[in-house]
């Protein structure tokens, strides 16, 4: 037998025996969550299923997030019952302004070795810190949550080894919209995408969990990443080193495929609509010049204190375009914070931004900048598909916050290595 | 027997369920009203009971909102055929009990009147008398289907257990 892939081994000790691709298997799950748009049909199954109980209720999490704070009188009575059976459960609470499910769940509750499973398809983020984490439906979710496990296939692994240095202006973001466009959004359907190689290893937490983050563009069912000193840093951090526990691969596992990449050879790059993979670098002159009514700087992908500030370093002291709207929401109550006391709110009000309360935003297209007919949106998010800011008459460019910071000074698509 | 309608692809459930509609989630025969409506608005109100969504490569990727096969079956669509499925989307579709079948999609043309056997592994197109086959599901999800999906599956035998795990 060769050795074990990241998902192999974190499976392994979750199945309570030795498991490789293509086994099935039944899982102990370690944190389950769901957010408000999943969680009432998650505890309506529940309920179905005669099963209203939390297997693991301080490992059990409601996360009020999507809509939050809810802009109509259906997702505010959503939030009624999901308060009332987190309560009647005893499950933990993350309620308005705590931030984005993923995002809270990496700060707080995700582990290494963990299994996690999230009514989000951004669940897969959690692969970040050494765990096996993907996004279900709320049925799964519903049986994960009461009775602690879960039935999975062992994926295959695509293997991605990064090298090579970042040029100043181009961030893990753009790594993963090139390995989308290459991939394409369904090339690693069913199988798990680890990362690796000595770029990977010098990126700091926070970069390396945009690339788990956006495992699911590309159909991916996980992102895992190895949990290195890294991990201890950030978790140390956040006053939990005790969590920490290293993963790594086996020198000798087997991948379906390797994929190297060179971090000195990318761009910054801009995925067009209508999805992740219609990617082109900054300076294609399909997207350079291009208007862009809407700079939005949110999102589990894209919207940490480290991402604020890396686009204050180039708002700082400018304005945004006129004609153009920035809106920012931090990821979570840690980011807007943090943001807040180190002064780059400041960067960004005298620019003119408007910021919101943590939380999902205007990403999936429920309130808070739902874009006009017709209209641009530069997005530091994850997706782009027709309709999902909420107008399928709008347009979303992905990109990252570099580049985001750079089109809302010009109220164009602007390369950020061309204002530095 | 039910009209197959054609949709291309990587339909996003984004296209199925659309976030504008998200204070329907908890109403969902009102959603399914608009279902898949930014893919072909007629879809919803021309949809009749044993119809067919037959899509391309990569149906239902994007988010895991289980609301999205739900509309579709609560429209309800007899089947949904694709050449690939979005992961997510095809574990909701068994556990909801909505067969999803991967079929070479570009044999069927729009407006075809299709019969599904699930037993056999075949579609059979009335309208061209092509049989198009499929191999059938992974075990585990075809116990879970037959049971009518998960929720019965799990009031049935109490527990989540799985032959041969």
């Amino acid at each position: 037998m060769p050795g074990q892939t990241i998902v192999e081994k974190v499976l392994s000790r979750a199945s309570g025996h030795p498991v490789h691709a293509g086994d099935i298997t039944i899982a102990k799950v370690d944190l389950a969550y769901v957010q408000d748009g999943t969680g009432p049909l998650t505890f309506r199954m529940m309920e179905q299923m005669n099963l209203v109980r939390a297997a693991n209720p301080q490992r059990s999490v409601v996360f009020i997030d999507h809509s939050s704070p809810p802009p109509r009188r259906e997702l505010a009575t959503d939030h009624v019952y999901l308060r009332e059976f987190a309560a009647k459960t005893g499950m933990v609470l993350s309620d308005v302004g705590q931030g984005v499910c993923h995002q809270v769940a990496f700060e707080k509750f995700v582990r290494p070795w963990d299994v996690v499973i999230g009514a989000d398809s951004h669940s897969v983020m959690g692969g970040a810190m050494g765990a096996f984490a993907t996004g279900m439906g709320s049925t799964d979710v519903a049986v994960a949550l009461s009775l602690g496990k879960t039935w999975l296939r062992v994926p295959e692994t695509l293997k991605f080894e990064v090298r090579g240095t970042f040029h100043p202006g181009v961030y893990s973001k753009d790594l993963i919209l090139r390995v989308l466009g290459d991939i394409k959004t369904d090339g690693a359907t069913y199988k798990a995408m680890e990362w690796g190689g000595p770029a990977w290893a010098a990126m700091p937490m926070t970069e390396r969990m945009v690339l788990s983050n956006m495992a699911i563009e590309g159909g991916g069912k996980c992102g895992p990443q190895p949990s290195d000193q890294e991990t201890k840093r950030y978790l140390r951090e956040h006053g939990r080193e005790g969590d920490w526990k290293e993963v790594r691969p086996d020198e000798d596992a087997a991948y379906e495929t390797v994929h190297p990449y060179d971090a000195g050879d990318l761009e910054p790059m801009v995925a067009r609509p209508p999805q992740e993979d219609n990617v082109v670098p900054v300076t294609d002159a399909s997207v350079k010049g291009l208007r862009i009514h809407q700079v939005y700087l949110g999102s589990c992908t894209n919207a940490r204190y480290e991402d604020i500030q890396v686009f204050c370093d180039y708002m700082k002291g400018e304005k945004v375009a006129q004609g153009t709207r920035l809106i920012v929401v931090p990821a979570s109550k840690e980011a807007y914070t943090r943001s807040m006391k180190e002064g780059l709110f400041e960067i960004l009000l005298d620019a003119g931004a408007t910021i919101q309360s943590p939380g999902c935003g205007a990403c999936p297209g429920v309130h808070l900048g739902i874009p006009g007919d017709g209209e641009n949106v530069l997005s530091t998010t994850n997706r782009n598909y027709v309709g999902r800011m909420g107008n399928p008459a709008a347009f979303t460019y992905l990109a990252s916050p570099a580049t985001a910071a750079a089109t809302a000074m010009y109220g164009v698509i602007t390369d950020p290595r061309e204002v530095r | 027997m039910g009209r197959a309608w054609k949709f291309g692809d990587n339909i996003s459930t984004d296209l199925i369920a659309a976030g504008r509609y998200y204070h329907l989630r908890s109403n969902l025969p009102e959603l399914a009203k608009h279902v898949l409506e930014d893919a072909r608005p007629e879809f919803a109100s021309g949809v009749k009971p044993g119809d067919f969504v037959v899509g391309g490569r990569n149906f239902g990727k994007g988010s895991s909102r289980e609301h999205a096969p739900v509309i579709i079956k609560l429209a309800g669509t007899r089947a949904v055929l694709a050449k690939s499925f979005a992961r997510i989307f095809y574990r909701n579709c068994i556990n909801i009990g909505l067969p999803a079948v991967v079929v070479d999609t570009d044999r069927i043309a729009e407006g075809d009147d299709l019969e599904i056997d699930l037993e056999r592994g075949i579609v059979h197109d009335r309208t061209t008398g092509i049989d198009l086959t499929f191999p059938p599901l992974p075990a585990v999800m075809a116990r879970i289907l037959d049971e009518g999906g998960l929720v019965e599956y799990i009031k049935h035998h109490g527990d989540l257990v799985i032959a041969g795990t």
